[in-house]
Order: C-alpha cells, then sequence, then structure tokens
C-alpha cells in the first residue's frame, strides 16, 4: 500500500488542479471557441452560423483603433521598460550605497494596483489639474500638454504609466540576472583591460539571454490583457481612441449584450498571445531535449 | 447527535412553518444604488411589506446596470430567475425571445395600465401582445439647462433653434464664460447627439434614422448637418472635457463656469440637493426643436415557480404602477410618472412642463424613445452607433465621412 502510495502520491496530488485546469482553461477556451461561431446575443447559443462574427470583428472600425493600438501600446511598453529595466538594472549593480533602499523605491510601483496607477497618472496628466495647470500656473502659459484629451496621443499616456508601473519589476529581474553572471570572467576581462561597457555588451548581457525572454514574456502578456489601466486612466476614451482588444470584448460581452462578437475577439486576442508563446514554449522544449 | 436531531427538526419547522404562513414573495433585481435612487426603491419595499409581501432585495451596483445584467445572466442560465428585474427598453423584448418573461395581463387589465399609460410608452412594456414590464417613471432626455444669472448677465434667452444657441455660444465664449458644460463620456456624447439630430431633423427624422434604422435617412444630408452642428458643439465645450462625469458638469453650469448642459432630468437632481431653485437660480427648457425624448425605467416580471412568487410578482406590479408609489417615487427621483392621471401639485415647475410635453407629445406622436439610453434601439445596434458618433465628436472626422461610418456600422451591428 505504502509503496503504492509512494509511486502515485505525485499524480493523485496533481490530479485535482489537473482537471480543473483542463475544463476551466481548456474546456473553456473551446466552449468561447464554440460560441464565436454562433450569432449568440444576450444568451450564448449553439447552432453553428459560420465565421460572421469575426467578418463583423474585421469590418468593425473600433476593433481596427483597438488592435492597432494594441501594437503600438505593446511595441513601446515592452520595448522601453525593458531598456529603462536594463539601464536602471546596470547603475544600480555599480556598488553603490544604499543599493537596498534604491532598489525598493524603483520596485515599489510594482505594489500597487493598476487601477491606483491609472487613476493617480489620470491626475497628474489631466490639463486642468496636472502638469499643463502646473506649469501654466508657474507662468508658461503657452505650455501645453493635453495628450490625455487628445484622440492622437491618449494611448501614448497609457504608455507612460505601465511603463511607470513595469520598470521596476524589469530591473529586479536584470540585477538578478547580473548578479548571477560568473564574477570570475569579468575579473579576467577586468584583468586585461576590457573597458566596463564593453564587459557590459560583449560579455555580461549576452549571457543574460533567459532573462530577456523571461521579461519579454513577462510584459507582452501584460500588455495584451491589459484593462485594467485603460479603464482608469481614460476610460477608452475619447471617443474610443484608447481601446484596447480587452476593453472591446468587455464592452461586447457585458455592456451590449453581444456574447457571439465578444467570444470571437476573445479568439483573436488568445491567437495573438499564441503567436508569442508558441515559439517561446518550442525553444525552451528543444532546448531540454538537446 | 443530539443538536443534529435538534436542528433537523427546527429546520423543518421553520420550513413547514414558512411554507404555510408565506404570503407574497418577491425578489428584486435592480442597481438604485445611490442615495436618491435608494430611497425611492425603499419607498416600493416599504408598501410592498405593508401589504404582506416579503421582499428579497438584490441590489447590483456598478458600470450602469452592466454588474447587474451579468449577475442576471448568470441566474437565469442557473434557471433560477429573479421575480422583478429593473429593465428597459428592447431589452425587455430580447429577454422575452429568450423565452423567460412572465406575463402579467391580468393584472395590468384588472388595473386599466392601457388607458392611464401614454401609448408608445405601453407599447415598451408589452411583449407580444401580453404585457410584461411595469413602468416606473419617465425622464426626459432631450433637456437643456442653464444657470439663470449668467444668462442675464449676456442678455441671453433660453434658445429655441439650434442657430440661437449658437450666437448664444458665441457671445458666451466673448464674455469668457463656457457655453457647454460636457462631460467627454460616450454616453453623453449620444445624449447631445440625439437632442441635435431631434432639433435638427424634427420627430419624424428621428423615427426613420434612430428608431427604424432607414438607410436612406441615416445618409441623408439632414444627417451630415446633424453632424455639423455636433462639430459646432465640439468648439463650446472647454479643453478638459474628456471623461469627466455628468455630475461635475452639472456643478459648472451652477457655479456659473458654464452657461448650458444638454442632460436628462437627473441633472434637476443635482441642482435641487446643492439648494439651487428652478426657475430662479437654474433654467430648464426643452432643447431646440419638437417632440419629446423619453427614458423609461421598468421593472420586467420573471417567469417563476411557485404560487408565492406569482402572488408577488402580481402584488408588485399592481403597486408600482398604482397613483400612490409613481407620485412619492417621482418626487424622489426627480422624473415624472409614467401615468398621465397623477397630480402634479407637489413636483417643481420642470416636471410639471415635462408632463405637459409628454401629453401634447404623445397626442401628436412625438412622444419617442431616446436611443443614447437604450430606449430606441438594442444593444448592439445603439452601441454601434455610439461609437460613430463619439469617434466623430473626439476627433476631426469630416461629417460626411461620420455619416458613411453611421451606415456601415449600422449595417454591421446585426
Amino acid at each position: 500500500m505504502s509503496e503504492w502510495l509512494e509511486n502515485h502520491l505525485p499524480k493523485v496530488v496533481l490530479a485535482p488542479s489537473f482537471i480543473a485546469v483542463l475544463i476551466f482553461v481548456y474546456g473553456f477556451i473551446g466552449w468561447t471557441a464554440w460560441v464565436s461561431l454562433t450569432r449568440s446575443k444576450l444568451l450564448p447559443k449553439y447552432e453553428i452560423k459560420g465565421f460572421i462574427q469575426y467578418e463583423r470583428l474585421f469590418d468593425s472600425p473600433r476593433w481596427d483603433t483597438a488592435i492597432n493600438n494594441l501594437y503600438i501600446f505593446g511595441a513601446l511598453f515592452i520595448v522601453i521598460a525593458m531598456v529603462l529595466g536594463l539601464l536602471l538594472a546596470i547603475l544600480l549593480d555599480q556598488k553603490i550605497r544604499v543599493e537596498g533602499a534604491i532598489r525598493t523605491i524603483y520596485l515599489y510601483p510594482m505594489a500597487l494596483s493598476m487601477i491606483v496607477t491609472g487613476t493617480a497618472w489620470k491626475w497628474i496628466l489631466n490639463p486642468g489639474l496636472g502638469i499643463e495647470s502646473m506649469v501654466q500656473g508657474w507662468g508658461f502659459t503657452n505650455f501645453e500638454f493635453d495628450w490625455l484629451v487628445n484622440p492622437d496621443y491618449a494611448i501614448y499616456t497609457i504608455v507612460m504609466a505601465a511603463i511607470w508601473q513595469s520598470s521596476g519589476f524589469v530591473m529586479a529581474l536584470f540585477l538578478a540576472g547580473l548578479r548571477s553572471v560568473d564574477g570570475e570572467i569579468i575579473k579576467a576581462a577586468q584583468v586585461d583591460g576590457i573597458p566596463t561597457w564593453r564587459i557590459y555588451t560583449a560579455i555580461i548581457i549576452p549571457s543574460m539571454a533567459p532573462i530577456f525572454l523571461s521579461a519579454f514574456i513577462v510584459l507582452a502578456h501584460l500588455a495584451i490583457k491589459s484593462f485594467d489601466l485603460v479603464i482608469a486612466l481614460t476610460g477608452g476614451g475619447p471617443g474610443y481612441a484608447t481601446d484596447l482588444p480587452a476593453t472591446y470584448m468587455y464592452a461586447m460581452a457585458f455592456s451590449r449584450g453581444d456574447i457571439g462578437q465578444a467570444a470571437s475577439s476573445a479568439m483573436i486576442m488568445m491567437l495573438v498571445v499564441f503567436a508569442i508563446v508558441v515559439p517561446y514554449l518550442y525553444s525552451e522544449l528543444r532546448a531540454k531535449n538537446d | 447527535m443530539k443538536r443534529f436531531a435538534f436542528a433537523t427538526v427546527s429546520t423543518m419547522a421553520v420550513v413547514a412553518g414558512s411554507s404555510v404562513l408565506a404570503g407574497p414573495e418577491a425578489e428584486v433585481l435592480h442597481w438604485w444604488t445611490s442615495g436618491g435612487e435608494a430611497k425611492s426603491v425603499a419607498v416600493l419595499q416599504e408598501e410592498f411589506a405593508s401589504n404582506g409581501g416579503t421582499w428579497t432585495d438584490m441590489p447590483v451596483a456598478g458600470g450602469g446596470g452592466d454588474a447587474a445584467m451579468t449577475a442576471l445572466r448568470a441566474r437565469v442560465l442557473a434557471g433560477n430567475a429573479p421575480t422583478a428585474v429593473q429593465l428597459k427598453g428592447p431589452a425587455i423584448q430580447e429577454w422575452y425571445e429568450e423565452g423567460v418573461l412572465a406575463d402579467i395581463s391580468s393584472v395590468a387589465e384588472a388595473e386599466g395600465w392601457a388607458d392611464v399609460l401614454p401609448a408608445s410608452i405601453a407599447g415598451h412594456m408589452m411583449c407580444e401582445g401580453t404585457w410584461c414590464a411595469a413602468p416606473v417613471n419617465v425622464h426626459r432626455v432631450d433637456w437643456i439647462w442653464a444657470n439663470a444669472d449668467v444668462l442675464a448677465a449676456n442678455g441671453i434667452e433660453m434658445p429655441t433653434t439650434w442657430d440661437e444657441f449658437n450666437a448664444a455660444a458665441v457671445k458666451l465664449m466673448d464674455a469668457g464664460v463656457i457655453p457647454l458644460a460636457h462631460g467627454g463620456q460616450s454616453w453623453q456624447d449620444a445624449t447631445v447627439f440625439e437632442a441635435v439630430l431631434l432639433g435638427i431633423g424634427g420627430p419624424e427624422f428621428y423615427q426613420k434614422a434612430l428608431v427604424d434604422l432607414d438607410p436612406e435617412a441615416l445618409t441623408s444630408d439632414t444627417m451630415v448637418q446633424v453632424f455639423d452642428q455636433m462639430r459646432t458643439l465640439r468648439g463650446y465645450v472647454d479643453e478638459n472635457f474628456s471623461g469627466r462625469d455628468w455630475n461635475l458638469a452639472t456643478a459648472m453650469v451652477m457655479n456659473g463656469e458654464a452657461a448650458f448642459q444638454i442632460m436628462g432630468d437627473w441633472a434637476k437632481g443635482e441642482f435641487l440637493a446643492a439648494g439651487k431653485k428652478p426657475g430662479e437660480d437654474f433654467l430648464c427648457a426643452s432643447t431646440p426643436g419638437d417632440g419629446y425624448l423619453y427614458n423609461v425605467d421598468s421593472f420586467a416580471m420573471f417567469d417563476v415557480d411557485g404560487d408565492d412568487k406569482k402572488a408577488g410578482q402580481d402584488l408588485l406590479a399592481k403597486l408600482i404602477v398604482a397613483p400612490n408609489f409613481q407620485k412619492v417615487f417621482n418626487l424622489n427621483k426627480g422624473s415624472i410618472p409614467a401615468r398621465t392621471d397623477v397630480a402634479l401639485d407637489d413636483f417643481d415647475i420642470c416636471a410639471n412642463l415635462s408632463a405637459e410635453d409628454m401629453g401634447s407629445t404623445s397626442a401628436s406622436g412625438s412622444l419617442l424613445p431616446s436611443y443614447a439610453h437604450g430606449m430606441a434601439l438594442r444593444g448592439s445596434q445603439s452601441g454601434a452607433i455610439t461609437d460613430v458618433v463619439t469617434a466623430h465628436f473626439n476627433s476631426e472626422m469630416s461629417s460626411a465621412d461620420a455619416v458613411q461610418q453611421l451606415a456601415d456600422a449600422v449595417a454591421n451591428s446585426y
């Protein structure tokens, strides 16, 4: 009995969560895929009607805006947060004083929820309350900073707030990576008289490739599922200028009673995630097999 | 073991007792949770209890009813619908088509609803010829509110045409007053849009464009003019309007920062709460043009099992439409009774004006459902229109492009 238990315990313990994941993740992905092929409105219906919801989706100018915003937001957010995080990590890595305190300060925004971040930035960027009115109050009456209420620039305010929130976390990731590089190699390089910037670009950063990948995956999925920040900061506005796929899906499912449309947009979002995650998983698995 | 036995016996006693003693029961799903609204719904609750009923309150706040609708969907899918649900407009028919609404015709006929409700409002309460919902109130949407002092100081009368409004707005801008207090949220953009459309196109055009969704009307020159006027109005709001809540816009009119606001009569509640007097401190008038846009709150009755619940449903329906509740509730909420035979002596002049106009427009056929507040169209159609309206108002889009997008969006929304 005890021998059987010993052999099977891991499986027994894992089984409930395995079943739960099977049903609540993959089961419901399948359900959503099914519903996205129907004409469900208020309540889900199960009669398949082909790809009509996807046709409607791609005809919708609001969805175009949402997808374009995802590209703009995703690209800028991921690249800038990584560059900034790496820079901060390298600067912190110079054996400075009170490193612990500074590290905590930069990491702290991560402890806030996106709703808090969004609300705070909404006030900071509001032309009548925040930076614009403050600088104008100093006497620079021509100063203008109305990105939040300008439909062409509002999406960049979301990028700003998201970077503020996440770059400290990326910094922590990179700092751990920098510290894990073998000190002997660095010392050897220093003995050879190689300048510090060359040590970083030629030795340390290349050896941190896995960290870059992890940071990228974390940031990419944050970008795609971004919802609360948009709701708190701009509410999708002005107009629907800062809509993202997640807010589009929410509007369709919960405000408009158009479940089929919401399901099709959810499927597209999932495909975008797959496009990023599958190559990652593939490279991971291949590395293990080698 | 002994304790278990005791618990079982007492539970059985309670169960047995309730089935003997039970009277009418109602579980009511609504999202009237803020100050004045909660007070209003408490009136109904008391009346229900004093008639021997047991009220189970199910308030679900958030998202202007979105959260409540999500809760409703879950309950209906689980086969356990609440007795009555705060629903309005075509959403009632939409739920009826899912086959989950009850028939309360017996109450409606006994109480003679058809004689006391305006015909177009009664139409919303009927599902294929049977009564399935009870109206609570009538909010007028096409109001324009003004600060009396600001208008007097600038020698401006309440505008009766959009040209007069534009002239007044230019005058106000020169005087350094914001002509139009507005909040840049899509539903507020839509509220202004429908008022402009009714004013410029007239009731018949409104019916064709926003109720029947006639493609010819949607792409007509009149529609281009409507978008032109929206572009003009965009110039009359302050630069800081994006995302502002409607009550903050009302406050701007109150303190004289802005002159006008176009908003439904819930704005009146804000003025009154601040101790302002209608006709003295602030003025109310219908937006330029003819017609009347209504937003009627109502309770839809869902199919429930059990005689207690059915009795509760009938009692609730009867009380909601009865004159006493209609009066007390609407005094609290700032709207007017849906019944036309309630004495309005206790109501203020704005409410009296609203009731008068409701009577006359009902007779002339220009009593129309508000599209912006989900009375005229189903969610996906009205949402598609709102997308275009708000995108146009918040960008440099030309009126011709907006009209084209409008037609495409409506066609794509089915």
